[in-house]
């Protein structure tokens, strides 16, 4: 694409990688989409949060780094950030899932 | 091999899609309101993966841009829903 020929050692590592991630994706989303309780449900997201957003992001370091000639790390930046906000999102919405379980069972 | 990398990006697109279909499904059906919160948070990450990819696909830096504003747009709206579920308002006095 745009006649720019990528080398084999980026294209085919970041090509591997894209696939796991859209396979990693899909997995997490068919288990969100199946699985019974809320608190079930809360684990398949995080896989994609974080083994498939870095997967994908360790392909576009790939890329950008064969296209320029030169090591680009700045998607580092959102694997830290993902890694340092997926955890607070995953325990809040849990403190709020036994919030309201506990209130509707206080008001029956 | 650019093509063998081409068809591996549209597989990638193709799982994103679908995945943000699941999500979509589980957003409407889920039988309480944390159960939305999480098909969101899913969803907004899907966004953000289909826009790196697109990004690596057409070898440009603006999408990561996009990217690391949806990130941190997603966590700031998951982060008041959470807190609206848990104590009934988000800003607390």
């Amino acid at each position: 694409m745009n006649g720019v020929e990528l080398p084999t050692w980026a294209a085919l590592p970041a090509a591997i990688l894209l696939v796991i991630g859209g396979v990693l994706a899909l997995l997490g989303a068919l288990g969100l989409l199946r699985m019974k309780d809320f608190y079930l449900r809360m684990h398949p997201p995080t896989m994609v949060t974080t083994l498939g957003a870095g997967c994908v992001l360790i392909a576009s370091m790939l890329v950008s780094s064969a296209l320029r000639g030169r090591p680009v790390i700045h998607e580092v930046l959102i694997s830290i950030f993902l890694v340092l906000s997926a955890p607070v999102t995953a325990m809040l919405l849990m403190r709020a899932a036994v919030a309201r379980l506990k209130k509707r069972a206080s008001r029956e | 091999m650019n093509e063998l990398f081409d068809h591996a990006a549209g597989f990638a697109a193709l799982c994103f899609v679908l995945a943000m279909g699941c999500a979509l499904v589980r957003l409407f059906i889920g039988p309480s309101a944390q159960d939305r919160v999480l098909a969101y948070d899913f969803m907004y990450i899907n966004g953000m993966l289909t826009l790196l990819m697109l990004g690596i696909r057409s070898h440009s830096s603006v999408y990561f841009d996009m990217a690391l504003l949806i990130a941190m747009f997603g966590f700031v709206s998951t982060i008041a829903l959470a807190k609206f579920l848990l104590r009934g308002e988000v800003i607390e006095p």
